[in-house]
């Protein structure tokens, strides 16, 4: 019990627990705003190991860090057009075409990787976003070293659920985001293009997925693996249900499921690890999580339109 | 006198859904400061040609002028500018969001930074206080009911400045008093030089709101009239070709018992009662009413002669034996039980089968629409067919998706699946709500049809003239508890009330 303790008041644990979920919240903030569009994205595992190649490559290839950022928002962007193409005006099933992207992403990635470098036997390295100590704010006692000696991309995943808290429940377009996920018709009615908002949704949320993905070779890992991001993009969709569509609250999961993350780590190193095998570690941020979302989402509301095609001229 | 400034033609609209024409050339002007109605049977156009006005369909021929400038067709956002706003008849609001936030939707450029709530919030009350239009504007949509949702409907296009109303059928949710409330938004909005089109097939409402009737009648304009020289019997002739002819039928004779219930109780369902010790017999050759308030345990009953549920005390008899321990609808059916059920959409029809399919749902497991467990499509196709002949059923043929036809048409459907199966007992279960008067008598006339082959028919229905006109027998039911039979003729519609609120009821549960 007491090493639970020393593990939750250590500021390495939240500073491990932050740098985990930022990823995670970039992902789950894309698919967010994909399913609050009433589009259900599961193309999402596969634009992140999309978005973690190409923001690697770009950076290999010479590019600045930013530079792979913005190479990784505009290729998840791309699998988000084919997303968008084939769920919204040919109204496709969600679940399988997001799968088929999730694995045609996958694969593509593998391919390109093992195309451009065909002779490499341990993965090439580039040199990773440093870690940034805000002036002032990182002298604060524990806050300081937890919170604010991240890296510049985490301040950003951030950030950006600040401004998809914003844009939703603030501006004229984020009314419009979240009108044709909850009735296409009425959007259509006022004068929207359903069509449009909700491309343009999926698009953008696919971008917001693939910097998730970047997240872990720019940021987190500076090489690629293929399997690196192993599930997290699951994790994201389970994490848009526990936070309820709602950007704050899904941070707050995100933040959650890396600090049960993180802490397994730290506990299979205490004498509790002694006696448990470390396979009920590594599967306790995943049980924790399944409470979690039982217990959190019992009065979610479900975008009202989410996964339902819109026929403009249906009667 | 000068005729008001035209603001709204539509020329020679054109449109057809596969080989049903929808509109044929329609033409129709409407001015400054007017009420226009459009009236027509269900299936005679109407919504079809407010949804090619308002941008949701287009036309295949015609043009629409707005205000001097024409109208781009399949465009909402262009009928929107153009200041015409649509009422739909399925409102088209998004029930989680707040009422200003669906009335602000779309009306701002998607790129401003701002959605400015305060300076609308301002506006929709003041537009709400002017009109007459009392809605929370901070409320969610899914709270509201459904007069208040219609005022969130109106409000939206009054927020747009629109200068043309459409109101597709709006009385048909409203109470009495609500519709009362509408007249006087309308007066009001008319007063202020707003055109209006109301859309509707209730000729009394047509005659107290309207300056100017436009008929449709399978797709094309009747005729024209101004609503001070006619009158409704006019306007029901146009409507529907011919004199509707409203026949006292003759009574039933009785024949034997092919249902009872006898003490039958069951559970309370969500908010609405189950059955209370209730008897109440069906017998052949007879049309049984049941009046009474919606709510009142029509469901229940509903559902316990369709086998959906079985009695917890008492005891339910099948043409003189007790029906089946597993009383299911397969039982029912086999039982000769014919439904004709409440809803439609939701119960009656499955929206995306072709009519052939929906034909043969019940029946598909029998021959000859089966054959070793294969389903004998053309025998099926042939007896689609065969229904849509005999039944009247307007549509373009048998492999159509039932979606697609009217409310009027898809019931002649129901109507001719369950009674070619020449059931014993017919339920109908408000069998005419929604249609229009040109198919109201002629669902009546089968069903008394029915009655005359010999079925046991129990009509339940919240239209207490229906149940008077038609039936050989009337109960009322009030919370669950079934009236002793009233012979036909045996009470007036007061007394029929009093029952209805409770009264009179001496076995009370």
């Amino acid at each position: 019990m007491m090493a639970l303790v020393d593990i939750l008041i250590s500021a390495s644990f939240w500073a491990a627990a932050i740098r985990i979920a930022s990823p995670l919240i970039f992902a789950t903030l894309g698919e967010l705003i994909c399913e609050r569009a009433g589009v259900l994205n599961l193309g999402i595992e596969g634009i992140m190991v999309m978005g973690a190649f190409t923001g690697w490559f770009a950076v290999y290839q010479g590019m600045p860090l930013w530079g792979g950022v913005a190479v990784a928002f505009g290729s998840g962007m791309l699998f988000g057009l084919l997303h968008a193409t084939l769920t919204v005006p040919f109204g496709l099933s969600q679940h399988v075409v997001g799968l088929g992207v999730t694995l045609l992403a996958t694969a593509t990635a593998s391919f390109a990787y093992r195309l451009a470098l065909p002779q490499v036997t341990s993965p090439p390295r580039i040199d990773p976003f440093q870690p940034f100590a805000v002036p002032v704010l990182s002298d604060i006692p524990f806050l300081g070293p937890a919170l604010f000696t991240q890296t510049a991309l985490t301040y950003a995943a951030f950030g950006m659920a600040v401004v998809v808290g914003l844009v939703l429940y603030r501006t004229p377009l984020g009314l419009a985001v979240r009108a044709v996920g909850e009735n296409p018709a009425a959007a259509a009615a006022q004068g929207l293009s359903v069509t449009g908002l909700r491309m343009g949704a999926v698009m953008f949320g696919s971008g917001l997925m693939a910097v998730g993905g970047a997240f872990l070779t720019l940021s987190a890992f500076s090489s690629f693996f293929f399997d690196m991001v192993n599930g997290r993009g699951w994790i994201c969709i389970a994490l848009v249900v526990f936070g309820a569509w709602r950007p704050g609250k899904a941070v707050l999961g995100a933040v959650l499921f890396a600090a049960f993350d993180a802490g397994q780590v730290r506990l299979q190193q205490t004498e509790i690890g002694a006696i448990l095998p470390y396979q009920v570690f590594l599967a306790l941020p995943f049980v924790l999580s399944i409470i979690a979302l039982i217990v959190m989402s019992r009065r979610a509301e479900v975008p009202a339109a989410l996964m339902v095609p819109y026929n403009k001229g249906e009667r | 006198m000068t005729l008001a400034p035209e603001v709204l033609r539509l020329d020679q609209i054109t449109k057809r859904f596969g080989a049903l024409v929808a509109n044929d050339a329609i033409s129709l002007v409407l001015r400054a400061g007017e009420v226009v109605a459009l009236l027509g049977e269900n299936g005679a156009g109407k919504t079809t040609l407010m949804n090619i006005l308002f941008g949701q369909y287009v036309a295949d021929q015609g043009s629409i002028t707005a205000f001097g400038q024409p109208l781009p067709p399949g465009n909402p956002g262009a009928a929107l500018a153009a200041g015409i706003g649509m009422v739909h008849q399925h409102f088209t609001l998004a029930d989680h969001l707040s009422v200003l936030d669906n009335i602000m939707l779309g009306t701002r450029p998607l790129w401003s930074w701002r959605l400015n709530r305060r300076a609308a919030h301002d506006k929709v009350r003041a537009l709400a206080h002017d009109f007459g239009l009392a809605v929370d504007p901070d409320a969610r949509v899914g709270g509201l009911g459904v007069g208040q949702r219609q005022r969130v409907e109106i409000l939206k296009a009054l927020y747009r400045d629109a200068r043309v109303l459409i109101l597709d059928e709006p009385t048909a949710v409203l109470t009495p008093q609500e519709a009362d409330a509408l007249f006087t938004t309308l007066r009001r909005m008319v007063a202020r030089g707003l055109s209006v089109i109301f859309i509707s097939h209730k000729l009394h409402e047509v005659m107290a709101i309207a300056d100017r009737c436009v008929v449709l009648r399978h797709g094309r304009v009747a005729g024209e009239v101004a609503t001070r020289a006619t009158s409704p019997a006019a306007l029901a002739a146009l409507m529907v070709g011919a004199e509707v002819l409203r026949p006292a039928p003759p009574p039933g004779t009785a024949g034997l018992s092919r249902m009872r219930l006898n003490g039958v109780t069951t559970p309370d369902a969500e908010g609405a009662p189950g059955l209370k010790a209730a008897m109440l017999d069906l017998c052949a050759g007879q049309i049984t009413g049941i009046a009474g308030v919606s709510g009142n345990g029509q469901a229940a009953l509903s559902d316990l002669v369709s086998g959906l549920i079985r009695p917890a005390l008492g005891r339910l008899d099948i043409a003189g034996n007790p029906a089946p321990a597993r009383w299911t609808p397969a039982a029912a059916l086999a039982a000769g039980v014919g439904r004709i059920p409440e809803d439609r959409h939701k119960a009656g029809t499955i929206a995306d089968f072709t009519l052939t399919e929906n034909a043969v749902l019940e029946t598909c497991r029998d021959a000859p629409f089966s054959r070793a467990g294969w389903i004998n499509w053309r025998a099926a196709r042939a007896h689609a067919t065969a229904i849509i002949a005999k039944y009247d059923v307007r549509c373009p043929g048998p492999d159509t998706r039932i979606r697609l036809l009217s409310g009027g048409n898809m019931q002649k459907l129901i109507l001719g699946r369950v009674l070619e199966t020449a059931p014993v007992v017919v339920l109908a279960n408000q069998p005419v709500r929604g249609l229009d008067i040109g198919a109201i008598s002629y669902v009546h006339s089968q069903l008394i049809a029915a009655r005359d082959r010999g079925a046991a028919v129990l009509l339940i229905s919240e239209d207490l003239d229906e149940v008077m006109h038609l039936s050989d027998v009337i109960h009322v039911m009030s919370e669950g508890r079934i009236s002793a039979p009233i012979p036909r003729g045996g009470a007036t519609v007061a007394e029929l009330g009093l029952r209805m609120a409770g009264e009179g009821f001496a076995h009370a549960a």
